[in-house]
């Protein structure tokens, strides 16, 4: 387990470096592109271009370009956006963090706990149509980009609904810290975790452990748990769930990256929370490129180092992949 | 009756006894099958039926709708039982600007209303499923062709080359894709991308199927990559290598049509995830650019009349959905048919 989890280390340095050297030459030396007027925003003015290329050594070498980038990014974070008057980009980001640490966690604890009820119950009633009804619902819940059903969740307790008891509750489109207020961040928050986790997420997830559930249950060693005379919710939970959770976890590490960096995104921007992905919305919007590097090299980093974490989980499930 | 491929000259002869007593080959087989799952027969309809009426855009535009889906149109009138009225209306009558007419389920005028140019959204969104449609077939063509290159030379000669590109695919992959998507696109917007003598200019659809088809790359290398090194493996192939074959002959006539169905078992799948990435894009305002139109832009584009007029999102989005429920049902019954050997426990929900 130990050597695992350094070889595994090991290889997330690699992987964060490449990444940083990705992002560095998609910005700096994609052919035909000038960094330093991409940098500046729309219709740029010659001093602003000079200052960019200053910064960050444009006229010097590829390396030192490099080093300079990672230099305003993680050491001096003196990182600025010069579209919005040298606002500095790494505090705001800083800002924005808890937000989107929010809306993930959240989202994520919904993805798990109903992805696994509704496998399990599918898969207990195989064949029935309460396991059919579901899993309709699950290959719509696949189809519905997430922006979309946060629209339409909008639309309902915004605007249609809302005068009614059922949704009368919820407040308008923002967020409250959770120090400030824990109850209004929790009705801030509520939809935007349901519509995270339910847009691909908890329908994706069912299936697949619903899928890997049937398949379990066919093994001898189940087979032998039930000779033994272990009771049928044993059976299930210690013997057939624990080995389906391995394909689900191994999983839940890659999407987990589809989730913070894709659907935080177009999340933040339906429902108005100022995180990281509005944020980055904004900086797309306005062509902000520097805030565009810092963003997504943070949220890269982020997605990464959880998933050094998740594939360490994924080892104390799965002890064959432990190396000896 | 057992007949021999033209392109298995070299099989041997237990590949034939294995062959099914049914006859045809894996291709007839494949569709055989697929004819048969009534669920990827009924997806396969309502995607023939979606490309179509996509299809009929300007004939729908032009003949019966009347109106320019593309130019704005603030100071148009139309037919609402029977009176004239003004498509963008005054609202509140306290200056607050002004609301476009909501849906009037009459064909000829402003179907499912106008969105806030006073443009008619149902020919909107018609034009827009081309653009989508378009960028996700495309998109899903170009990553696997760039993909298919890449595993075919891994596979096949493997050593070094196998184990650095296989790496950087790994290392690629680690890198979220939506935000890759996102930084690609917006480091190109202002200036356009070019591959040497290649520009891709930043209107209309090319970027966003350029930078989707990119992203996509190491999702698809892998599974290719895999199916390769298994196909090398095969007794023809080794038989192919025995008699002397090329290089290029043991690529594309001996692995190649054997990594086609990995192909083709894909494609749906891939379309479908690329349709939601592009909504996702263009929803931001950073996939298709105006004066173009995708189901994902129309939705961004609506986001001020939301509460007013939330036909004007929720027309494309039911787009959306019904075409990727469409993809991914199609693409389990592809699959099926290609490989019978997942056994069914019980039949798909």
């Amino acid at each position: 387990m130990g050597t695992f989890i350094v070889r595994r280390t090991l290889w997330t340095l690699l992987v964060l470096i490449s990444i940083s050297v990705l992002v560095f030459l998609l910005f700096f030396s994609i052919p035909g592109i000038d960094p330093a007027v991409a940098m500046a925003g729309r219709n740029p003015d010659p001093a602003t271009i000079r200052a960019i290329s200053h910064a960050f050594g444009l006229d010097r070498a590829l390396p030192i370009q490099y080093l300079l980038m990672m230099k305003h990014l993680f050491v001096t974070r003196d990182l600025q956006s010069y579209t919005n008057q040298g606002i500095r980009v790494i505090p705001e980001i800083a800002a924005a963090a808890p937000v989107t640490l929010s809306l993930v966690a959240g989202a994520v604890v919904l993805w798990l706990v109903f992805s696994i009820g509704i496998g399990l119950v599918a898969a207990v009633f195989r064949g029935r149509a309460i396991d059919r009804i579901l899993m309709i619902l699950g290959l719509i819940g696949i189809a519905t980009p997430s922006f979309l059903l946060g629209e339409a969740a909008n639309i309902v307790t915004q605007s249609k609904l809302h005068d009614t008891p059922l949704f009368h509750w919820v407040p308008p489109l923002g967020y409250t810290p959770l120090s400030q207020d824990p109850v209004m961040w929790f009705k801030h928050l509520i939809i935007p975790w349901v519509v995270l986790a339910s847009a691909q997420f908890i329908g994706l997830y069912s299936r697949i452990l619903r899928s890997s559930l049937l398949d379990v249950m066919h093994e001898d060693y189940v087979r032998t748990a039930r000779a033994k005379g272990l009771s049928e919710r044993r059976v299930l939970i210690r013997h057939v769930l624990r080995t389906s959770m391995i394909t689900f976890v191994s999983l839940f590490g890659l999407d987990l990256g589809s989730l913070v960096g894709g659907g935080v995104v177009l999340i933040e921007v339906v429902f108005a929370l100022p995180g990281v992905g509005l944020l980055t919305f904004q900086a797309a919007s306005g062509l902000d490129l520097p805030v565009i590097m810092a963003t997504i090299m943070y949220g890269a980093f982020f997605i990464v180092l959880a998933n050094l974490l998740v594939d360490i989980g994924y080892t104390w499930l799965d002890p064959r992949i432990r190396p000896a | 009756m057992t007949r021999v491929e033209p392109s298995e000259q070299v099989s041997l002869p237990t590949e034939n006894a294995a062959r099914p007593a049914a006859g045809g080959g894996p291709w007839i087989l494949a569709g055989r099958r697929l004819s048969h799952n009534r669920s990827a027969m009924a997806a396969a309809t309502l995607l023939a039926i979606i490309v179509a009426v996509t299809l009929l855009a300007p004939l729908y535009a032009h003949h019966v709708a009347h109106t320019d889906p593309f130019g704005s149109n603030l100071a148009g009138r139309t037919i609402v039982d029977g009176k004239h009225v003004d498509v963008l209306q005054q609202s509140g009558g306290l200056g607050l600007g002004v609301t476009p007419i909501g849906p009037t389920w009459d064909v000829h005028h402003y179907f499912l209303g106008a969105d806030s140019e006073g443009r008619d959204v149902a020919a909107r969104i018609l034009y827009g499923g081309q653009a989508s449609l378009l960028i996700a077939v495309g998109a899903a063509l170009g990553s696997m062709l760039i993909a298919s290159v890449l595993a075919l030379v891994a596979g096949f000669f493997g050593g070094l080359v196998d184990t650095l590109l296989s790496r950087l695919m790994d290392i690629l992959w680690a890198f979220p894709v939506f935000l890759l998507a996102i930084l690609i696109t917006t480091v190109s917007l202002t200036q356009g991308l070019r591959f040497g003598p290649i520009s891709i200019s930043t209107s209309g659809v090319v970027l966003p199927i350029v930078v989707i088809a990119l992203i996509f790359v190491p999702f698809q290398y892998r599974p290719i990559r895999g199916q390769v090194l298994t196909v090398r493996e095969r007794d023809f192939v080794k038989a192919a290598i025995v008699q002397g074959a090329s290089a290029r002959w043991l690529l594309w006539e001996e692995i190649l049509p054997n990594v086609v169905n990995t192909l083709i078992v894909f494609l749906p799948l891939v379309m479908g995830i690329n349709l939601l990435v592009e909504s996702g894009l263009s929803f931001l305002g950073i996939g298709v650019q105006p004066p173009a139109a995708s189901w994902g832009s129309i939705i961004g584009d609506s986001q001020n009349l939301l509460y007013t007029r939330p036909w004007v999102a929720m027309g494309p989005g039911i787009m959306i959905v019904l075409t990727v429920v469409g993809l991914n049902v199609l693409g389990d019954g592809v699959r099926d048919a290609f490989d019978p050997n997942v056994r069914r426990l019980v039949p798909a929900a």
